[in-house]
């Protein structure tokens, strides 16, 4: 940034460390965890406190400066990697959990904590936090908000948005916006946090966060199903369902994904096996051992070769290190691998399933499938190296062709990822080009110069 | 110097390594340093981006690239975690070997690599010299620990509690062994290592004892050479090739079944970094990699090859720092544990993360010391919050840096090698 007067400015609010201009920093907040050119900020700024963030965020806008909000950086849409010329706005030094209330069972962070940390702070506290998404080891709960993050407790428990009560936010002026409440029920004005929730910083900039808890799970039984064919697990998963069982999860693997894992781990999976079915029943102790009677019947009913129960802890953890696995295993194949999630109501996925295949064949790409087919939230994984330009041509028309299929089967174009600006393209297709307009017009007046996360959902 | 663009060229040599990181941010998670500045750029993720913007020539600083780059304790945590399987510390070091060959080696640097280390016998002489005299210039701290620190303002120094170079080092007290292999049928060569040589001969002693104890005969060569790793992780490969001759030239003198070390560093770098990182001719690089293969730390050693087995717990609280040259690098967790329960009079205790870094890091403590200390002082409070009476590792770099944390807090913690714990038993 060639104006220094500017970055004095930034300076007095947050002070010169929390201020990056180098041309080393400013490019390592560059990119994220999409796979999209990286577009260098013209400055990074780390508010400490909530005051600090406001007054940064009224300062881009006086300016006409382009605003990303970032916490860790793992978003696989794109939604973190700045406009030219714009301002990285950090929240990893907003990590403080406010208000950790086991009475009324709710807390109150700010943006930048993490995840994980702040699931196993309610856990100490007795509470449960559901949402898991993939990456919460190091994602921040600001971007899970933002982007409406899911994982693999979705089926049951819900995502992100069914846990947020409300959050606090700074509008393009500096001004501090309150929305929800401490209770469970709240109707008073617009449900603005309903409105930021998966907004992906294109409406406002977190301040606070208010998140339901829910009191843990009494017990909890997993489970391996094998199937001779893709089509007889994914009718397994719509069989369950239709019993009225839920379970917590219920995550699909192909063969491709199978022997992948099993090549990486060798914890003895089923290669020859068309595709698993990993589940997980939990609640009360009776209720739990019922389900998982029910659900091994199922499953046999449904053409299982054979269903494993998990007997103790480990062998609990070996079901689920498996399925950790899948992306991991996967990734080591080859240098680049496009991660979508493309999602079809349930009963869709013996379709979705057989429209990857055909995808894979068309493109000649190598695609894994896993996922979570119990929400219908598929995870298909496309193994390539973007260097070699024609194979990365066929990965785009590849990508294209399974969002219109999941459309045209009544699905979405993100389950858990979030639009940002890999999908943006693709968001008329969804909604329609009234609906883009009204965002847009509402947009327009929020945030009238467009400096927050431009680019972004909307184009 | 060479232009920006040779430098690109140089590094576009690691894009097949580069280009595996799919970005995820995991690193995030584990990074040591990362947990403490909350930049991206000191996290492996960061890194190989800048790496990446150099070799594309999209980035024009080539010195700040060098800088983040050196911003890094080589503990490998990321790497022993990373999704994608990326090889990061063969990328960090291969360029941190680039950035040396474009900017140069530092002065100081040199004249300690290539003066000093390079030249064994020198360096011995200079370090006995600077053992008579220490006291002069420093004072002791803590008994218990045997610390000092500065009696005067001194840079390098600074307000470090560090262990004086030994009074007697082990080159003195046994300059070389070549014993016959007894009751075990086995003979090991002996690396012993700069650290344990100057500063916890105690240490190699303690090896050596239980060595004999077991019936395992010794080859220990004199004028051992440096392994290296100082010189490699500041991309100095001359002088990595030069110690890595020295040292062969000594050991292909001997017959022995293993090559053992009580330095975790050490081992890692001749098991790793001797085959992998030498440049030297190819004959040369096969007997490397023959020699790496029987390299082992000496608590593997103990259980795996002689099958020594924990016994009854009790005794002494005892809990146990996983080095990170031995945990990331070589996955080795479970034989050092085994040897502490197999040492009569012990109890172990586990501290909460044992295996994340203690912020040592070699030359890092030297460049970054804040850093470090701020990384150290999370560890010593693991410690003290374990409730042992003793500390004990298996790399003597560790104990250094656990030293000066714990002399710091006036913790009244003893610092030990697993090996004087065991040998202590065996007395």
């Amino acid at each position: 940034m060639s104006n220094t007067a500017l970055i004095k400015e930034f300076e007095a609010i947050v002070g010169a460390d929390n201020v990056m201009t180098s041309e080393t920093d400013r490019h390592t907040y560059s990119y994220d965890a999409a796979v999209l050119d990286s577009v260098m900020p013209a400055l990074v700024v780390r508010p400490t406190n909530s005051e600090q963030l406001g007054k940064a965020v009224k300062l881009c806008n006086d300016n006409g400066l382009p605003l990303t909000v970032r916490g860790a950086g793992t978003n696989l849409s794109g939604g973190t990697i700045p406009h030219p010329g714009g301002v990285v706005v950090l929240t990893n030094g907003l990590n403080r959990i406010l208000e950790l209330n086991e009475e009324d069972m709710y807390a109150v962070v700010e943006p930048g904590v993490v995840t994980a940390q702040f699931a196993a702070e309610a856990a100490k506290r007795g509470l449960f936090y559901p949402p898991d998404p993939g990456s919460q080891t190091v994602s921040t709960i600001g971007g899970n908000v933002a982007e409406n993050a899911g994982g693999l407790r979705g089926l049951k428990y819900g995502v992100t948005k069914d846990y947020v009560m409300g959050v606090d936010f700074w509008d393009v002026n500096g001004e501090l916006i309150h929305s929800g409440s401490r209770t469970v029920k709240c109707v008073t004005g617009y449900n603005l946090a309903g409105l930021m929730v998966a907004s992906e910083g294109t409406l406002g900039v977190f301040d606070k966060i208010i998140l339901k808890l829910i009191p843990p799970v009494k017990a909890a039984k997993s489970m391996m199903a094998i199937f001779p064919s893709m089509k007889a697990a994914s009718e397994t998963v719509a069989a369950i369902i239709a019993n009225k069982i839920v379970p917590a999860t219920l995550e699909l693997m192909d063969n491709f994904t199978i022997r992948t894992v099993e090549n990486f781990r060798k914890a003895g999976l089923p290669t020859e096996a068309a595709a698993l079915l990993l589940i997980e029943v939990d609640g009360h102790p009776a209720q739990v051992e019922e389900d998982a009677i029910k659900v091994e019947d199922i499953c046999k009913q449904n053409k299982a070769s054979e269903v494993k129960v998990a007997n103790d802890a480990a062998e609990r953890d070996a079901v689920w290190q498996a399925r950790r696995d899948a992306l991991p295993a996967l990734a080591k194949l080859k240098p680049t691998c496009v991660l979508e999630d493309a999602t079809v109501p349930r009963s869709k996925i013996p379709a979705m399933i057989e429209a990857l295949e055909e995808v894979s064949k068309k493109y000649n790409l190598t695609i894994g499938t896993f996922g979570h087919a119990g929400d219908g939230n598929l995870h298909p994984t496309i193994l390539t190296d973007k260097r070699d330009k024609k194979e990365w041509e066929r990965v785009e028309e590849a990508v294209d062709m399974i969002f219109e299929r999941a459309l045209a089967l009544g699905g979405t174009l993100s389950g858990e990822h979030g639009i940002g600006l890999a999908k943006s393209k693709f968001m008329i297709n969804e909604t329609s080009a009234g609906t883009l307009a009204y965002a847009r017009r509402m947009k327009s007046v929020l945030d009238p110069k467009g400096i927050l996360n431009p680019g972004k959902i909307i184009g | 110097m060479a232009d920006i663009n040779k430098l690109a060229q140089m590094l576009k040599e690691l894009d097949d390594q580069l280009v595996n990181c799919m970005r995820c941010g995991m690193c995030q998670a584990v990074c040591p340093l990362f947990a403490r500045t909350g930049k991206e750029s000191d996290v492996t993720r960061g890194k190989l981006a800048l790496l990446d913007g150099l070799a594309s020539e999209m980035l024009k600083d080539p010195e700040g690239v060098n800088e983040k780059l050196n911003r890094c304790l080589l503990c490998g945590t990321c790497q022993a975690n990373c999704p994608s399987g990326v090889k990061v510390m063969d990328i960090f070091l291969k360029a941190r070997a680039i950035m040396t060959g474009y900017f140069g080696l530092s002065p100081v640097k040199k004249a300690i690599f290539r003066g000093m280390l390079a030249n064994p016998k020198l360096f011995n002489k200079l370090l006995d010299f600077g053992s008579k005299f220490q006291g002069l210039f420093t004072k002791k701290v803590d008994d218990m620990l045997g610390s000092s620190c500065a009696r005067f303002q001194a840079p390098v120094i600074g307000d470090r509690h560090f262990k004086a170079l030994a009074g007697k080092p082990l080159h003195k007290t046994l300059p070389e062994l070549n014993s016959s292999a007894g009751k075990s049928g086995i003979k090991v060569a002996f690396f012993v290592g700069c650290v344990v040589d100057k500063i916890f001969p105690n240490v190699g002693e303690a090896t050596l004892d239980v060595l004999k104890h077991h019936g395992v005969g010794v080859f220990m060569p004199a004028n051992q050479a440096c392994c290296g790793i100082p010189a490699i992780s500041s991309g100095d490969t001359k002088t990595f090739d030069n110690l890595v001759d020295q040292n062969l030239a000594l050991f292909e003198k001997g017959e022995f079944d293993y090559l053992i070390t009580s330095c975790a560093s050490c081992t890692s770098t001749i098991k790793e970094l001797w085959p992998h990182m030498y440049q030297g001719d190819s004959a040369k690089r096969m007997k490397l990699r023959e020699l790496a293969d029987k390299t082992m730390d000496i608590s593997q050693f103990l259980v795996d090859v002689l099958g020594v087995k924990a016994g009854e717990p009790g005794g002494e609280s005892v809990t146990y720092h996983d080095p990170c040259h031995l945990k990331n690098s070589l996955g080795i967790t479970s034989q050092p544990r085994t040897l502490i329960k197999a040492s009569s009079g012990y109890d172990l205790k586990e501290m909460a993360e044992a295996g994340t870094c203690c912020g040592c890091g070699g030359s890092f403590n030297i460049a970054h010391y804040e850093l470090s200390k701020q990384i150290g002082e999370r560890k010593a409070g693991n410690i003290v919050d374990s409730g042992a009476h003793i500390v004990a590792t298996s790399c003597p770099a560790c104990m250094l840096q656990i030293t000066d944390m714990l002399s710091q807090k006036k913790a009244g913690v003893k610092v030990k090698h697993v090996i004087e714990l065991y040998a202590e038993g065996l007395r």
